[in-house]
């Protein structure tokens, strides 16, 4: 069997998985399981950026926040049908990207994590400043009649579950299909020294720009999903906090790898869910966790994998 | 009907700071020959290769390549036009197999051609040797391999200029001998301008010279017309043969 279709296996393998998980789990468990694969949508997005291409950006939380409260307000306050308000949220994710990377881009390094979380600072300070629609901190609710798409009730378990499943897995077949094109190893080439890259021919600017809004795309897709599923849009969402979630599922998982980010949210939401039932301290419990694994698993679970006996792993 | 030069520098100059290391550079390259560029260390011949490929910005002076005034495009679109740069210090993607790097330069002309591409990296790695050595990952490759595998991602370009800076450097004897071996064979399909410090490399593969000396092109012809050279003698040759 060629790398390539026991990768193809190994990603239809996962959804199968997913799938049949849904009628194994307890109800509770299921439910968490849709908030994990929505946020590995989320994850999987940012790996794009981070894990690919190496960019290192300390403000996706605003392209998440883009597009739940581009879905959240559209459906709310608009009126827009759900699939429409959905696309909206979507696109306003994209253009925020493009429009951060046209900026952001101009600097590397140190510069471009810093320049990106002050975007996002600011995104999060005009979700505050138009309170009156955006109600703050305090958010809003999408009411239950809002949530529903083609007659399928999104806030029973079951539509939520299959709606997660059915937007990770294209997100995740997408994403594992654009790795492999050549524009997905050009940015590993980027990644890897982008200078090279640059004198083999491949104009790396509008690499990574391109990359940037696709991850901003992915990062919307998560945010108005999230919205939608759990019926929630707050400002939260849009804090430094959310930005660094992102990085640290992708460093547990495994940057730069195509089930890295889902690992990742999977092991820390768990590590969160069942520390949490032990201690109050649970963050120290998580944080030492995150030390052990930088130390022995640098390049995350998927990392781990990787090197010991699945060599093919995309 | 092409022209005999394939590219020509007007009056090419940097300056780092107060340090001139190009003044005024006129150069031609003459289309299919190959063309070595020597002069001693700190010459200015980094620097000059480095204005051509668009990867230094050059502080004064024009390129023109197939007769088209190239100076103000960025390095890339230079490489898309056939120029093909390979670095003094070794620039390869250490994390990836030697056949992905080989992979990466051809890429960029046969995206859409999966099967012409693994043709073309797989000729190409066998046209240097580096065929058993496809699926290391490059980084592990020992310094000359490394070497030769920079050369290979010039070739899978197929450039129309290739440009090679000290690609000799940290070379084995014997893998010289194949480096030279490599540029007859090539001479003819391109445009060859090496810069060289081993005079054998130069003297066996060279149909013209240039040399350059404290960022002045000192002087540019057959070789026989450089060796009989005074000024070159006094500058470069007579101190440096046996380096
Ligand atoms: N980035 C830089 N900043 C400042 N000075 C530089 C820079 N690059 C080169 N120089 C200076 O310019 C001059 C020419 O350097 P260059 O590398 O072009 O020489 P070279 O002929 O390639 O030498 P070598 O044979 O040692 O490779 C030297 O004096 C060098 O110190
Ligand atoms: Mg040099």
């Amino acid at each position: 069997m060629t790398d390539n279709s026991k990768s193809n296996l190994m990603h239809i393998g996962v959804l199968v998985v997913l799938f049949a998980l849904f009628f194994i789990l307890p109800v509770y468990h299921a439910g968490n399981m849709s908030r994990i694969m929505v946020l590995a949508v989320y994850a999987m997005g940012f790996n794009l950026l981070f894990g690919y291409t190496g960019l290192l950006s300390l403000g996706h939380a605003m392209f998440f926040a883009a597009g739940m409260y581009g879905f959240g307000l559209t459906t709310n306050l608009g009126g827009l049908p759900v699939p429409l308000a959905f696309g909206f949220g979507v696109i306003c994710a994209g253009v925020l990207a493009l429009v951060v990377g046209f900026l952001a881009l101009r600097t590397i390094g140190v510069a471009f994590m810093i320049v990106t979380l002050m975007f996002a600072q600011t995104a999060y300070l005009v979700v505050l400043y138009f309170g009156t629609y955006t109600r703050g901190d305090e958010g809003f609710v999408i009411q239950q009649a809002q949530r529903s798409i083609a007659g399928i009730d999104l806030t029973s378990e079951t539509g939520r579950y299959f709606t997660a499943l059915l937007i990770f897995g294209i997100c995740f077949l997408l994403i594992a299909r654009l790795v492999q094109t050549p524009f997905g190893k050009t940015l590993v080439a980027i990644r890897e020294n982008e200078e090279r890259t640059r004198m083999l021919g491949y104009d790396s600017h509008r690499h990574k720009l391109k990359i940037l809004v696709i991850s901003g795309l992915f990062s919307g897709v998560a945010g108005a999903t999230y919205a939608l599923l759990f019926g929630y849009v707050g400002a939260t969402f849009a804090t430094v906090q959310y930005s660094i979630f992102p990085l640290v599922w992708v460093l547990l998982g495994g940057a730069g790898t195509t089930i890295g980010p889902l690992i990742g949210v999977f092991f820390m939401f768990y590590l969160i869910n069942i520390s949490s039932g032990f201690t109050d301290a649970y963050m120290l419990v998580v944080g030492v966790v995150l030390v052990l694994l930088t130390l022995f698993a640098p390049h995350g679970l998927a990392g781990l994998l990787r090197k010991k006996v699945l060599t093919w792993l995309p | 009907m092409a022209a005999v030069n394939i590219l020509e520098t007007r009056g090419l100059s940097k300056s780092f700071g107060g340090v001139h290391a190009n003044s005024d550079v006129d150069f031609e390259l003459a289309r299919g020959k190959v063309t070595a560029l020597i002069g001693p260390n700190g010459a200015g011949k980094s620097t000059f290769v480095g204005m051509v490929s668009g990867r230094i910005e050059a502080t004064r002076g024009q390129v023109l390549f197939e007769g088209a005034d190239i100076s103000h495009l960025p390095a890339h679109k230079r490489i898309q036009l056939g120029l093909a740069y390979t670095f003094q210090i070794t620039s390869i993607f250490a994390g990836l197999s030697v056949e992905e790097n080989v992979a990466l330069a051809a890429r960029r002309l046969l995206a859409g051609q999966p099967e012409a591409l693994v043709k073309r990296v797989t000729s190409v790695l066998a046209r240097v040797g580096l065929s058993d050595r496809a699926v290391q990952i490059a980084g592990d490759l020992s310094y000359g391999h490394q070497r030769i595998l920079e050369i290979a991602m010039g070739l899978a370009q197929e450039p129309k200029i290739f440009i090679l800076d000290e690609p000799t450097q940290g070379l084995a004897e014997s893998e010289v001998d194949d480096f030279i071996t490599l540029v007859r064979a090539l001479a003819g399909e391109t445009t060859i301008l090496l810069i060289e410090h081993n005079m054998r490399v130069v003297m066996e593969t060279a149909d013209m010279i240039a040399v350059l000396d404290q960022g002045r092109m000192l002087a540019e012809g057959t070789p026989d017309d450089i060796r009989a050279n005074a000024d070159v003698q006094a500058a470069y040759l007579g101190t440096s043969t046996d380096a």
